[in-house]
């Protein structure tokens, strides 16, 4: 363990990576202080003004918005869309901010629940072999039968707008790969003596799975969880992209970029005009992906035995 | 080899058969109501709730779930997926009338991934560590971190918005006019390209590759990352397999042990990693054919989903679950022919 910290410090790329997830740690932490709410719901992006169109950063919240907030018993302290503003008079910044809360959330629960069926069913399937083994991973392929996103796709259609839905999809099909990875584990682990001690002693099945398998096996697992927040977080942005995601108006990074879509072309003979419409969004999903593959890469190079010794 | 392949020829039907389960557990999950509205073309039946009651029973749509999956299966068979209310016609048709779009854009998008990444994969494990190394691989991480829609948007953005080089859909509305409407346009294979060759019409030929240019690019950049990091870690490792040393101590010049005694077998695991890729593309479609406003089925889904249009967007997840497994299928089996060391297995 010590050696892989040192490793992820000492070199240059995944110590990049490390920095970056560090920012956008400190930002969702301290979103309220950053991007002070004006509404109730701090996830309900703050409107600078009603105009459809964007308008460029520095640009000062109109007056009869202003009127709205106060009238709603709310200090306007910061009064210009620092980044500028999205279709719809949204703040860009705001929703950027509370957008990185956003996928934080997304990425950490998705990942944990998918990996927790994944672990579970694939350990089920390793150890009992047989029967269960078959019946467990056909219905893995199944699952994996369909492209991801497309699966995802049809499952937030069916259930609905909203991102706690966008999380369920995900989750249903984001597990397989866990699954097959801890079941090549522990299938190899299995054979060891060690485990068939455990048997001789008669300890339960169960026991010996969490106490003396699972222990021994988890940790390709957790490097490859590790690297699928940004890949999840990516596939969520993307549902909102395609306008099945979160609801209207939730911070939320793809539909930031979802709300650049009709301008980015910009207008005849100013075609960079709504440049920060998409620019912005863009650095901040493409960076936040950035950083957790940055460490990943690393990681994996680190826990590739073949490999060692030639980093 | 051929009770492999007849092993794996079985399993098809089972595999297909848990896909549409699947799909029809999603599907459960709608009233009878909602998924009713995905066989009918005139929404005012509804309004009449005895019609809507006799509707329900006569499309099964109220039976007991093994009842329904059957009855929903033999409507499959019969290619009757429903109404798409997005399209305006029959689900298949809509179906039908969007596949070629989305294969020719497809197609143009592996070719060059498959030619000139592997190339570029074997490049860099040759040059290991070197400068070129180097940066194809920060490339590739940087190509891997960038997601579909952002690239897509960034693209756009650079060749139409400021260049004004590469115009989003299929074809300009002068083409449009010329290959739907003109009449005398006669579609071979309805890939635009290779029927504007046939016609002899080199103007629409020119101007379909312009609007297809951008989408490919969106589509494949990331199989590019990928497939040149499989490559490259391949290549290394075989690079270091005892046979390649006994090769170069022989006196075998260099370019051969490369090109030859290497590349052959570092290309064996690269086969299946592309056939996951190309698979992995039909997903990638969606999305780049809505950023460039393509014509293709994944526009198409997209939007019927947007407009909670449930027929349409079942159909595609059929449509695209099956080509999904017959494409695994062949990968399976190709890589059985070229590997032995499966088929023992």
């Amino acid at each position: 363990m010590n050696r892989i910290i040192k490793k992820l410090l000492s070199n240059t790329t995944s110590l990049i990576g490390l920095l970056l997830l560090l920012f956008f740690v400190v930002i969702a932490i301290f979103a309220p202080y950053i991007a002070p709410p004006l509404f109730d719901d701090p996830y309900q992006i703050v409107r600078m003004t009603w105009d459809i169109e964007p308008r460029p950063p520095g640009f000062p919240m109109a007056d009869e918005m202003r009127v709205v907030f106060e009238s709603l018993g709310k200090q306007v302290d910061r009064d210009k869309a620092l980044f500028g503003t999205a279709q719809g008079g949204y703040d860009i910044f705001y929703g950027l901010i509370w957008g990185t809360r956003t996928a934080f959330r997304v990425g950490i629960i998705t990942v944990v629940f998918s990996m927790l069926i994944g672990v579970i069913s694939g350990s089920i399937a390793a150890y009992f072999g047989g029967w269960i083994d078959e019946l467990l991973m056909r219905i893995t392929d199944i699952f994996l039968s369909i492209p991801f996103l497309v699966a995802a796709m049809v499952l937030t259609t069916i259930l609905g707008r909203g991102l706690d839905k966008v999380m369920v999809a995900l989750i249903a099909f984001g597990w397989m790969g866990y699954a097959r990875v801890i079941r090549g584990s522990i299938l190899s682990t299995k054979q060891e003596i060690y485990i068939m001690a455990a048997r001789a002693l008669g300890v339960k099945d169960f026991r010996i799975i969490l106490l003396h398998l699972l222990p021994n096996t988890i940790f390709p697992v957790l490097v490859q969880a590790s690297m699928n927040i940004g890949s999840m977080v990516v596939t969520a942005a993307a549902l909102s992209f395609l306008g099945v995601g979160a609801p209207l108006g939730y911070a939320d990074w793809g539909q930031m970029v979802s709300f650049a879509r009709n301008w980015i072309i910009g207008s005849p003979g100013n075609a960079g005009k709504y440049w920060y419409a998409v620019f912005f969004p863009g650095i901040f999903i493409v960076l936040f992906v950035l950083s957790w593959n940055l460490v990943g890469d690393t990681l994996r190079d680190i826990l590739d035995p073949r490999l060692r010794g030639e980093l | 080899m051929l009770s492999y392949i007849i092993r794996r020829l079985l399993m098809l039907p089972l595999i297909l058969l848990g896909v549409t389960f699947l799909i029809f557990c999603l599907f459960s999950l709608l009233s009878p109501m909602e998924r009713l509205a995905t066989y009918i073309n005139n929404p005012n039946v509804l309004k009449n709730p005895q019609s809507a009651q006799r509707l329900i029973e006569k499309y099964h749509l109220d039976d007991p779930f093994p009842a329904g999956y059957i009855h929903w299966l033999k409507s499959l068979m019969k290619l009757d997926f429903g109404w798409s209310s997005t399209a305006n016609q029959p689900v298949w048709e809509a179906i039908m009338q969007r596949f070629p779009a989305t294969m020719e854009l497809v197609f143009y998008s592996i070719i060059p991934v498959i030619l000139v990444g592997i190339w570029l994969g074997v490049i860099s494990a040759v040059h290991h560590n070197d400068l070129l190394d180097q940066v194809i691989r920060v490339t590739a991480i940087i190509g891997w971190s960038l997601p579909t829609f952002i690239f897509g948007l960034l693209i756009l953005f650079i060749f139409y918005g400021i260049l004004g080089w590469m115009p989003p859909g299929r074809l300009s509305a002068w083409a449009q006019f010329a290959v739907y409407t003109g009449g005398n346009f006669k579609h071979y294979t309805h890939f635009i390209t290779f029927d504007a060759l046939l016609n002899g019409r080199l103007d629409i030929f020119w101007d379909a590759i312009i609007h297809l240019i951008g989408p490919i690019i969106t589509l494949s950049y990331i199989s590019w990352a990928y497939l040149l990091r499989i490559t490259r870690s391949s290549m290394l490792d075989t690079l270091r397999k005892d046979y390649i040393r006994t090769a170069r101590a022989k006196g075998v010049e260099e370019k051969k042990v490369i090109y030859l005694h290497a590349q052959k077998n570092a290309l064996i695991p690269v086969v299946t990693v592309a056939g996951m890729m190309i698979i992995g593309m039909l997903g990638g479609v969606v999305i780049t054919e809505t950023v460039f406003t393509y014509p293709g089925m994944g526009y198409w889904a997209a939007t019927s989903a947007q407009q909670l249009d449930y027929g349409s967007v079942i159909g595609f997840a059929v449509l695209f679950a099956f080509i999904m497994v017959v494409g695994n299928l062949i990968v399976d089996v190709s890589y059985a022919l070229i590997d032995p060391r499966v088929r023992l297995e």
